[in-house]
């Protein structure tokens, strides 16, 4: 899969595309990870799903959606003509759950690639579970790869003892990139009335706070594995997405701060864009895992 | 849909209204019209320089004011981020996403319509009033506070038609909650619309209920955008699990579960 630049957004930061076609032009992002999507249609967790951190949050949406047959029926037909990469970020409980909600994508013109979700640290079943150990991922890494024939793009946790040996276990099974990281679990409590703040007590930590743990994950990958690597992890300006590309990352998503300022996405395409010239750099793929020791 | 937009707003006039609450009249900084904004709505406003506010403070739009190019916001000091907007220059500069979330419903016919407001919900019933009284509709304020210094820009609603009042501490009107006010058993409303601390929206939701009065309820959730891309804001609905940012925050109290 080719990309008109590197900056992608991240799923479950950006809804379909459509919530933020009144503040920025699509055409202009390298591609969309659209929202999580699942075989049935989800509720998520009850409210509140979300708390403000020191530069983050933390949130327990656990994946509502309306299922994959919602999808293909009602927001494909809006979303293919979007000029830009979109791609499905597809989770579920069981493998079979895995299995069933790609095979209703394959064959969707415009959807190159599907993202697969092992690392949602939000539902009770499935989601993280299947990211926290090589034999699982790679178990549902397999049974996904033999009927997805597109793009393959396994999404990491960084709940984990080495992340590196994870990223070779899916490429093993025929991953064509992994995407990391999603979010950290974490939990907050309000002192006063002595409750979580969360309805499910723990949720995943994003935003910039977790920036530097997210870039020594990249680095690690990057130098642990020979397909591409998507960097993310709290990206606010075009200085954080060099510096995950220097790390190793061939492209970066930007997810939380979408929330912040709903143009971040393009205001680091075109900060790239001046980077890229100041240097006298060719492309950003000269600078993929470049950074210089001594 | 009236589209969004993200904006830079120049601070007109800081106003404090008492030791919690300030009001904010602000203008866009580049003379650009402001595009058209219906009462309920809101804005999500960017907070610089404070170290524990990450994300962005959604405020109500208190008021409108179109020969001025003005939008006037009541903020509540409740934590750091709205510390710093209530502590904000006049002249200061606010990034504002405008205007997000739906809307309240504007009668076409006249008849007998009730605002219940409390604490700094008040806000839009102001900007829900004027709207009224602009079509030559008569409403009934209700607004209910701690206490006197509680019950704000009580010269601005009566512009626009009649105010009552209760307190906790019987320092202005009745004394006690909003619902035990009598006018509330000697008047027949129509349409009641409310917006406040839940407690107190939901006993207004049965009140309302109980008698088959339409009414509509403006919801606070927290959220993280406010513009339905995060699902973080949800209500518990008859439709299921709605993003109380775009779908909201306005709800007809029936499709909510309040009362179930």
């Amino acid at each position: 899969m080719q990309l008109r630049n590197p900056v992608m957004t991240a799923s479950g930061t950006f809804g379909y595309g459509t919530e933020y076609t009144d503040f920025m032009d699509l055409g202009r992002l390298g591609g969309i990870f659209v929202k999580g999507t699942t075989l049935e249609p989800r509720q998520g967790n009850d409210y509140p799903r979300m708390a403000e951190t020191p530069s983050g949050m933390l949130n327990a949406v656990g994946l509502q959606n309306k299922g994959v047959d919602y999808f293909v029926e009602h927001i494909y037909p809006v979303i293919k003509d979007y000029d830009t990469r979109m791609i499905v970020n597809v989770s579920g409980s069981t493998v079979e759950d895995y299995v069933a909600c790609t095979e209703k994508l394959v064959g969707l013109e415009k959807i190159p690639a599907i993202e697969l979700n092992i690392s949602c640290p939000n539902v009770k079943e499935g989601g993280m579970a299947f990211g926290t150990s090589c034999a699982s991922a790679a178990q549902v890494t397999r049974a996904v790869r033999k009927v997805y024939p597109g793009t393959l793009i396994v999404k990491l946790s960084p709940n984990v003892t080495d992340i590196a040996e994870i990223a070779r276990s899916v490429e093993a099974e025929g991953a064509d990139s992994v995407s990391l990281v999603n979010t950290f679990l974490g939990m907050a409590i309000d002192a006063e009335s002595r409750r979580p703040k969360l309805s499910t007590v723990t949720g995943g930590l994003s935003g910039p706070c977790i920036k530097p743990i997210a870039l020594r994950m990249v680095w690690q990958v990057f130098h642990a594995v020979n397909i591409p690597v998507i960097g993310m992890g709290g990206i606010c300006n075009w200085e954080d997405a060099i510096e995950f590309i220097l790390a190793g990352a061939t492209a970066i998503q930007v997810g939380t701060y979408n929330f912040i300022d709903p143009s971040a996405s393009v205001k680091i395409v075109e900060g790239i864009e001046e980077y890229l010239l100041r240097h006298n750099i060719a492309s950003v793929t000269d600078l993929v895992g470049a950074m210089e020791m001594g | 849909m009236i589209p969004m937009k993200q904006l830079d707003f120049t601070v007109r006039s800081n106003d404090k209204l008492n030791d919690q609450n300030h009001l904010l009249k602000v203008v866009p900084s580049d003379n650009e019209q402001l595009p058209e904004m219906l009462p309920g709505q809101f804005v999500q406003i960017l907070v610089e320089n404070a170290q524990h506010t990450f994300l962005r403070r959604p405020i109500s739009i208190n008021n409108i004011v179109p020969e001025r190019n003005e939008i006037w916001l009541l903020v509540q000091t409740v934590g750091e981020g709205t510390q710093k907007l209530c502590e904000m220059a006049v002249g200061g500069r606010l990034n504002m996403l405008v205007p997000l979330g739906n809307s309240f419903t504007i009668p076409s016919s006249r008849g007998s319509y009730l605002l219940v407001g409390g604490g700094v919900g008040t806000a839009p019933l102001l900007f829900l009033g004027k709207k009224l009284h602009e079509r030559g509709i008569a409403c009934d304020f209700l607004l209910g506070g701690a206490s006197e210094q509680n019950i704000l820009q009580r010269s601005d609603f009566t512009a626009y038609g009649t105010l009552y009042c209760t307190t906790e501490d019987g320092s202005l009107g009745e004394k006690g909650y909003v619902t035990h006010h009598p006018v509330l058993q000697h008047k027949k409303y129509d349409f009641i619309f409310t917006c406040g601390p839940k407690p107190m929206m939901v006993a207004v939701a049965r009140y309302a209920h109980e008698r088959g009065i339409r009414c509509e309820a403006s919801l606070e959730n927290l959220m993280a955008c406010g513009f339905g891309a995060c699902l973080c804001c949800v209500e518990k609905t008859t439709r299921g699990n709605v993003c109380a940012c775009t779908e909201g925050p306005v709800f007809d109290i029936n499709e909510l579960t309040w009362l179930d």
